[in-house]
């Protein structure tokens, strides 16, 4: 008979923002949950009566991990709902800021947290001293969707120079060029990586699910497209509240997010899923040496997922880069952007000083729009509504780890059975490394090392 | 023996952990002169014996408070980094509603479940002994400044304003383009980021020791601000900073 509690310890603790409570009675499951005591940041509320120049800048304050991802959800939630059109240079260049950020947040996961555990160490710090080549391949690796970042934002934690309509400023020719040598040079180390992750056992377990993410019938959609449910198919982005709705719980400041389905799955195995033809040739073929075939219902191949993804990312930038070049790059001529919306009454003639070539801020016309992008973990949704002044007076943002939560507490309920014969101490790595594999936000999931039993 | 170094996050959005983290081969440089016992972010150790502690996020939980005083007592030397840390950072612009109203509107019905208090920085609570600036910290300066702390020296930070630096790259100014910024009274530091990028800065390093917020408030009224709108904007950061004068137009709720 399987009767046991288990618990994580953070309140004797100074940190530790998530963690994982079971408790088993007489062979029956009476509680799985998957808690985040994280500070609350109020974003939605900070949003209310701030003008739309200021949004995106607020809004990739939201997680310095994908940053990139919500200032571009922001962007496009702030044009939906004003009437922007980007050009096509900008989307090209905001694809490809994307495609930057998920080589980069993807190996961050691969080699700081799950590397670690192929080895048997705490962190990749040891690792520095025991496998300096692992380390110096992960740094590079790294670097090359940071470079990518901080080419077309200025920065990659929090962008600069994208802003509702387009870029204040963008790079030469010659420096994408550079770029695109680097991302040349990383195919060696994807290969090394595709091998190292090779060598890992990923536990057997299949729990079946929906699988959320964008579509696009192009490409490997991560920048706009339509909503796709692996279970009921699309839904227009601005159709999002039709499909998910958002309830608090008591255990997290996090919201859960359901479909009509109940728990659902976004991030790499998602899309994986959902849009497998899609990926680059070499992506494919990753998959195929990885043995991961769609559908996959197996949550621990997520890192598997992120893997064949960066493959094609790396394939795809280059391919932006590419059209691009071909392109040519012009420096847009931009509406200005003020610190205060439409309120100050700035206007040319009013300001005679201000450069020539920049045209006046847009007219406010009141409304709502939303904004979907793929970020790492997966969907991202910006929702904003705008008043004449051009100041928002309501804003909804579900971030992927939220909507993952749900999952994660039906997939550990799944998963249990299957490992309550073990040891205390294998249950509790067990369930750790399920939780970690959808990559909650890096900040989650590296002290679930933390749980203990409590009986 | 390398002193214990202990990394921990209040709240933030951990951007400044990842720019760290972001070093590169100074990380590694790094790892050759100290010891991390404590990096949430990048791994599961957990000492609780540490030399110093570096501090990114604001203080916003009832429950901080208790906690930044406990690693207070044990380090040594606390380093703040990063605007949330620092300054309070965007998270203080929470701090000019009711707690109540922003809890609700963000957590409906549940609020009650979501202890928070007005955001500020950890130098409000407990002493900090050193501060990287930015929102995010720049890496390069992040490198300066612990590695004068280990030297025992003591780094030189600007404590001139962003123009200066603009002036210095030829920067084509903001107020000419049309826009306005924070510059004349922000702290320089930054290779100034913004405006480089185009866009204005929005004083993310702080503020100049004796800054004219006088005269800045008359520029920005001049291109047309009303003064709700200078208030919004000194807001975007600082709004945990106890400014002087009539920019302040509601008291701080605690
Ligand atoms: S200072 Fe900026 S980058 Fe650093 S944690 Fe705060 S919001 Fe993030
Ligand atoms: S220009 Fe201003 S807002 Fe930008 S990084 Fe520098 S101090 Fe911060």
């Amino acid at each position: 008979m399987h009767e046991f509690e288990l618990e994580s310890h953070y309140v004797t603790r100074v940190e530790g923002h998530g963690h994982i409570k079971v408790k088993v009675a007489q062979d029956r499951i009476e509680e799985v949950r998957f808690e985040i005591p994280e500070a609350a940041r109020f974003f939605e509320a900070i949003f209310q009566g701030r003008p739309y120049p200021e949004i995106s800048l607020l809004a990739s304050r939201i997680c310095g991990i994908c940053a990139v991802a919500h200032s571009s959800a922001s962007l496009r939630a702030t044009e939906a709902a004003l009437g922007i059109t980007p050009s096509p240079q900008t989307v090209l260049f905001r694809k490809l800021n994307l495609a930057g950020e998920m080589i980069q947040s993807h190996i961050l996961h691969i080699y700081f947290l799950v590397a670690p555990d192929l080895f048997g160490v705490g962190s990749v710090i040891p690792l520095a001293q025991s496998h300096p080549e692992v380390v110096r391949r992960a740094i590079r690796m790294r670097k090359v969707g940071d470079d990518l970042c901080i080419m077309i934002g200025g920065r990659h934690i929090h962008p600069i120079s994208a802003i509702p309509g387009g870029y204040y400023k963008l790079p030469a020719i010659k420096t994408l060029q550079g770029i695109r040598q680097s991302l040349e040079e990383s195919f060696t180390d994807l290969d090394a990586t595709v091998e190292l992750i090779q060598g890992a056992t990923l536990p057997d377990f299949s729990f079946p699910s929906e699988y959320l993410s964008l579509s696009h019938p192009e490409e490997y959609g991560i920048y706009d497209g339509e909503i796709l449910s692996s279970k009921s198919g699309p839904t227009p982005e601005a159709g999002y509240r039709n499909k998910i709705t958002e309830k608090v719980v008591s255990h997290s400041t996090a919201k859960h997010v359901n479909t009509e389905f109940g728990p659902y799955m976004v991030g790499a195995l998602a899309r994986f899923n959902n849009n497998y033809e899609m990926l680059s040739r070499r992506a494919k073929e990753a998959a195929g040496k990885l043995g991961l075939t769609p559908p996959c219902h197996n949550p621990f191949m997520n890192t598997v997922a992120q893997l064949v993804e960066t493959w094609h990312f790396t394939e795809w930038a280059i391919e932006l880069i590419d059209e691009l070049c071909l392109r040519g790059i012009t420096q847009e001529e931009l509406h200005y952007q003020t610190s205060s919306g439409q309120g100050m009454g700035l206007s040319q003639e009013a300001f005679p000083g201000a450069a020539g070539k920049d045209k006046p801020p847009y007219q406010i016309t009141p409304g709502q729009g939303v904004g979907l992008v793929e970020a790492p973990r997966g969907s991202l949704f910006h929702d904003y509504t705008y008043n004449a002044q051009g100041l928002i007076t309501d804003a909804n943002c579900i971030i992927p780890t939220n909507q993952n939560l749900a999952h994660i507490e039906a997939a550990m309920r799944d998963f249990l059975p299957q490992i309550w014969d073990e040891e205390q101490p294998r249950i509790t790595g067990a369930l750790e490394m399920l939780v970690r594999a959808y990559d909650p936000c890096i900040s989650c999931s590296t002290h679930l090392v933390e749980v203990e039993f409590i009986k | 023996m390398k002193p214990k170094v202990a990394f921990f996050d209040f709240t933030g959005c951990e951007g400044c952990q990842l720019q760290v983290i972001s070093l590169g081969d100074d990380l590694l440089g790094l790892l050759q002169v100290v010891e991390v016992v404590n990096f949430r972010e990048a791994m599961s150790d957990r000492g609780q014996d540490y030399d110093i502690a570096i501090i990114d996020g604001a203080i916003s939980q009832p429950a901080d408070i208790e906690r930044i005083q406990a690693i207070r007592k044990q380090a040594k030397t606390l380093v703040a980094i990063g605007a949330c840390a620092c300054l309070g950072g965007v998270n203080s612009q929470k701090n000019f509603r009711s707690p109540e109203d922003v809890r609700r509107y963000v957590y409906g019905d549940r609020a009650d479940l979501i202890p928070t208090i007005p955001a500020r920085p950890v130098s409000q609570v407990v002493p900090v002994d050193w501060e990287v600036r930015g929102c995010p910290i720049t890496r390069s300066e992040f490198v300066k400044v612990i590695s004068a702390l280990l030297r025992g020296l003591r780094p030189i930070i600007p404590n001139y304003p962003v123009c200066k630096e603009c002036r210095a790259h030829e920067n084509v100014c903001m107020y000419d383009k049309g826009m306005v910024c924070l510059g004349p009274v922000t702290r320089a530091g930054c290779d100034p980021m913004c405006p480089s990028f185009g866009n204005f800065c929005f004083g993310c390093r702080g503020l100049i020791d004796n800054p004219n917020l006088e005269a800045e408030k008359e520029i920005l009224k001049e291109r047309g601000l009303s003064l709700e709108e200078i208030i919004r904007f000194f807001r975007f950061t600082w709004g945990s900073l106890d400014i002087a004068g009539d920019m302040y137009q509601y008291d701080f709720i605690d």
